[in-house]
């Protein structure tokens, strides 16, 4: 499914601000993989993620998904393979516009677009459909500008659309830390829902120990760009949020009090 | 009176005329939310490139114009292009063309800053004849058909898959881009699509005026900025008044277009009252400013007025 290998990345290469980033990441999933990444601040996590999107050029290494490598594709090109969902809200929908126009772009994703209307009459049903197993109540609002919803509504519409185009791989980058504790719950369970029952592949960044514990079938830890940590199956299952911390101090050598990672319990 | 109102048409004429360029203005401060400065260049150019084409190619005035059109085109690619390729900042970018094309424009009309048509039959006088109407009358006419017809065509392009990724490219690129949008290429088609609405524009004035003159479009994307403020003004009194929102697409280019005209007659009458022509870029200027800053003002003007430093009970 997903392989990457070697990935390097160094921001503001010899500068005063010189940061590694990432240095030298291996990491292969297979097909239905749901995997948990967690680290403290400056990790690597989300530029991980934003390697494999597209977001910046790598230094080295190389990136594969299904065996085709998109290393040096242009993050529009690789949209049409990967789904993402943000952290803010409000980047993952465009607020000026409908929800159904919202989703209609999501259902062209990687798609090449042409002259034929933007949204045809006959997609709307499939998206009510869609909507409604969100069970938020948007199927009855599908003409409602997204400036509207609130912010749990607008991630989980994002959630809908990046998954509506079956993606290969779909990255969660820390999406429900923006969101109050009620509303994180809920998008949670449905992103376990979705992911479940439509088989994803899927790496989700978190801040939060017990989630990344509680979903997903493995486990990785970041520490400085690496990967320190990773753990599947029945052992990621009887894991708690002590043994992460005691493996976090073991593989990083730094007393985890010091450091500003802040996972919360 | 009669001096009056005949000035009057003139106004709404030349504001329904201008109100195409409106159009492209539109497409680019309010869908792109680029604030395109290409816009007094490739205004100029349309008229330029009509006149010469005319005078010198005795070309057919409707043909003049689409050439302009594909022109004014060309004037928003090689905006888009240092923009979104080698990525100046968008305002710079529209400066650097704009100010490219007074060269490109005075090469074009062979070194003169003015030519007149004088007698020669332009698609607004072909129409006057034709139907025996003042030279207003038929701009009127000619204006609202081609204003009504490019509104259909953006309205159709904007629902297409292309047009909905431009839309959505102005309001969160992130997200159309994680969409699968290469959204310079989006950019580039938004600038063309506009700079060729406002080079159409300046070759209806050109053929309005009965010359094209370099300094033609100079300020042209103030009074479009003006225009698209009294558009929307007017869209929300009509909304109020009437029918509840209008919201539609269609109904807001309309609304540019109408207000086009509305900021011609303004300044019809302003000058009726004295005012000279030469302060007019600073009323258009005034203006715009007010426009923009109100909004603001009033609502810091709120936020001071709604503080309390107890805060109110909650009634429930």
């Amino acid at each position: 499914m997903l392989t990457i290998t070697n990935v390097r990345k160094t921001f503001n290469k010899g500068t005063v601000n010189e940061k590694k980033a990432l240095c030298g990441i291996n990491l292969h999933l297979n097909p239905g993989d749901f995997v948990t990444v967690i680290g403290g601040n400056g990790a690597g996590k989300s530029t991980m993620l934003n390697m494999i999107a597209g977001v910046y050029p790598i230094d080295s290494g190389k990136i594969e998904i299904d065996g085709v490598n998109i290393s040096r594709e242009p993050e529009y090109k690789r949209a049409q393979y990967i789904g993402r969902v943000f952290q803010d809200p409000m980047r993952g929908t465009a607020a000026g516009m409908e929800i159904q126009e919202n989703l209609a772009l999501a259902l062209r994703r990687g798609q090449s677009r042409g002259l034929s209307w933007g949204i045809k009459a006959n997609e709307k049903d499939f998206y009510r459909e869609s909507l409604t197993r969100l069970g938020l109540g948007l199927q009855t609002r599908m003409s409602s500008k997204v400036g509207l919803l609130s912010g749990g509504q607008r991630q989980a519409l994002t959630l809908l659309m990046a998954t509506l185009e079956k993606p290969k791989l779909l990255l969660l980058d820390e999406h429900t830390a923006a969101l109050d504790p009620k509303t994180a719950k809920k998008v949670l369970e449905l992103t376990d829902e979705i992911v479940k029952e439509r088989e994803l592949t899927t790496l989700m960044v978190t801040h939060n120990m017990k989630d990344a514990i509680q979903l997903g079938n493995r486990l990785i830890m970041m520490h400085e760009g690496r990967i320190i940590y990773d753990v599947a199956g029945e052992e990621k299952k009887s894991l708690h949020v002590d043994d992460l911390l005691k493996k976090f101090e073991e593989a990083s050598g730094e007393e985890f009090a010091n450091d500003r990672m802040m996972l919360a319990k | 009176m009669s001096g009056i109102f005949i000035a009057l048409q003139g106004a709404v004429a030349q504001g329904i005329l201008w109100g195409v360029m409106v159009l492209g203005v539109y497409i680019t401060y309010r869908l792109l939310n680029i604030a395109d400065l290409t816009v007094d260049g490739s205004f100029a150019l349309g008229g330029c490139v009509c006149a010469t084409l005319i005078i010198n190619f005795n070309m057919n005035p409707a043909l003049a114009l689409v050439i302009a059109a594909l022109a004014g085109m060309l004037a928003g690619a090689v905006t888009g292009f240092l923009h979104t390729v080698l990525e100046i900042p968008a305002i710079l970018a529209g400066i650097l063309t704009q100010i490219s094309l007074w060269s490109v424009n005075l090469r074009i009309m062979s070194g003169k800053s003015n030519i007149p048509l004088l007698k020669l039959q332009t698609l607004i006088s072909g129409v006057g004849d034709l139907f025996g109407l003042s030279q207003a009358q038929a701009s009127i006419i000619v204006g609202v058909l081609i204003a009504v017809l490019m509104v259909m065509v953006l309205y159709w392009f904007f629902g297409t898959e292309i047009g909905s990724a431009i839309r959505a490219t102005g309001y969160n690129e992130d997200m159309i881009r994680a969409l699968g949008v290469n959204t310079g290429k989006m950019k580039l088609f938004g600038l063309m699509i506009s700079n060729s609405l406002v080079s159409l524009s300046g070759a209806l004035v050109c053929q309005h005026q009965k010359y094209a003159d370099i300094n033609m479009g100079r300020g042209a994307i103030v009074i479009g900025l003006a225009a698209i403020v009294i558009g929307e003004v007017l869209l929300g009194v009509a909304g109020s008044l009437f029918v509840g929102k209008l919201e539609n697409f269609a109904f807001r280019l309309l609304a540019v277009v109408l207000g086009s005209a509305v900021y011609f007659l303004i300044r019809a009458i302003v000058l009726q009252l004295g005012l000279k022509t030469n302060d007019m870029n600073l009323f258009t200027a005034v203006f715009v400013a007010l426009a923009l800053s109100i909004p603001v003002l009033t609502a810091k003007w709120r936020a001071k007025q709604a503080y309390s430093e107890t805060g109110e009970e909650d009634d429930t």
